[in-house]
């Protein structure tokens, strides 16, 4: 793991935790929207909340894809579920909110669960094929 | 009546989302590595490879399903209930699925993270 692949999967942290945040305080301000109100639907994207928000959304999609390009998904999902832990920090220290004890469980297993993980190889299924192209080589 | 419903809708949201996942994993597999194509060959080749792929557009397809039964389960249960359910289900089928059709090597190790991940977030919702 080189320290870009570490940046590509902080990437998928932020980008959603803050794309998330910033949607939905731009949907609260618009208020009470529904599928009824297709227009009103639409005209939420130029709320500059909303607009920031689905750039971000769109640069979490892109490095999600670049991750899964050369780790396993059972590599990549445990890693990005830090994002459940940085909600709860930016709870915590922007808004002041109080974090139960059962939420710092959860905190604790999710940040145990990804520590297990980033511990082991990024790849399984790529390390399987590199000794058979190896053993063909020699063969050759 | 109505926790059935919910539970129907938290059985689609994981499976499709899953099904995506899976779909989308498999799909940058074959596209191959974005970082280096990029350094070679430029941005523009691996959006072409990528559009390229045809299951691409099938997990996206999937996730685009997902999210639409996560809104209707919304209006079926509890938000408390349906999110984290789903959310941490779908780590679970996640390891079962990359392993079955992946063929991911998932060891001790990941079903450990997969299954301290699910919990966590579980607990996290209460």
């Amino acid at each position: 793991m080189t320290f870009r692949k570490y940046l590509v999967l902080a990437g998928i942290t932020v980008f959603s935790t803050l794309g998330d945040s910033l949607l939905a305080r731009g949907m609260k301000e618009l208020g009470g929207a529904s599928l009824h109100n297709i227009p009103g639907l639409l005209l939420a994207v130029l709320n500059p909340f909303v607009t920031v928000g689905i750039i971000l959304l769109i640069a979490f999609f892109a490095s999600y894809m670049s991750a899964l390009s050369w780790a396993d998904l059972t590599y990549v999902l445990p890693a990005t579920s830090l994002s459940y832990v940085l909600v709860a920090v930016i709870a915590r220290v922007r808004f002041h909110e109080e974090i139960s004890p059962t939420r710092w469980l959860g905190i604790a297993l999710i940040s145990a669960g990804v520590g297990f993980v980033a511990a082991g190889p990024s790849s399984t299924t790529l390390h399987e094929r590199k000794p058979l192209a190896e053993h063909e080589e020699v063969h050759s | 009546m109505n926790n059935a419903y919910a539970w129907g809708a938290i059985a689609l949201i994981t499976l499709a989302a899953t099904t995506g996942d899976v779909l989308l994993a498999y799909s940058m597999k074959r596209v191959g590595h974005v970082g280096e194509l990029w350094e070679s060959q430029g941005l523009f080749a691996v959006v072409r490879r990528i559009l390229a792929t045809p299951t691409f557009f099938l997990g996206v397809l999937a996730m685009a399903v997902a999210f639409y039964s996560l809104l209707f389960g919304l209006s079926w249960g509890n938000l408390s209930l349906v999110v984290p359910a789903s959310a941490s289900l779908t780590f679970v089928a996640n390891a079962v699925a990359a392993r079955i059709f992946l063929h991911e090597r998932v060891g001790r190790r990941r079903w450990l993270a997969a299954i301290c991940v699910a919990a966590g977030v579980a607990l996290m919702a209460m």
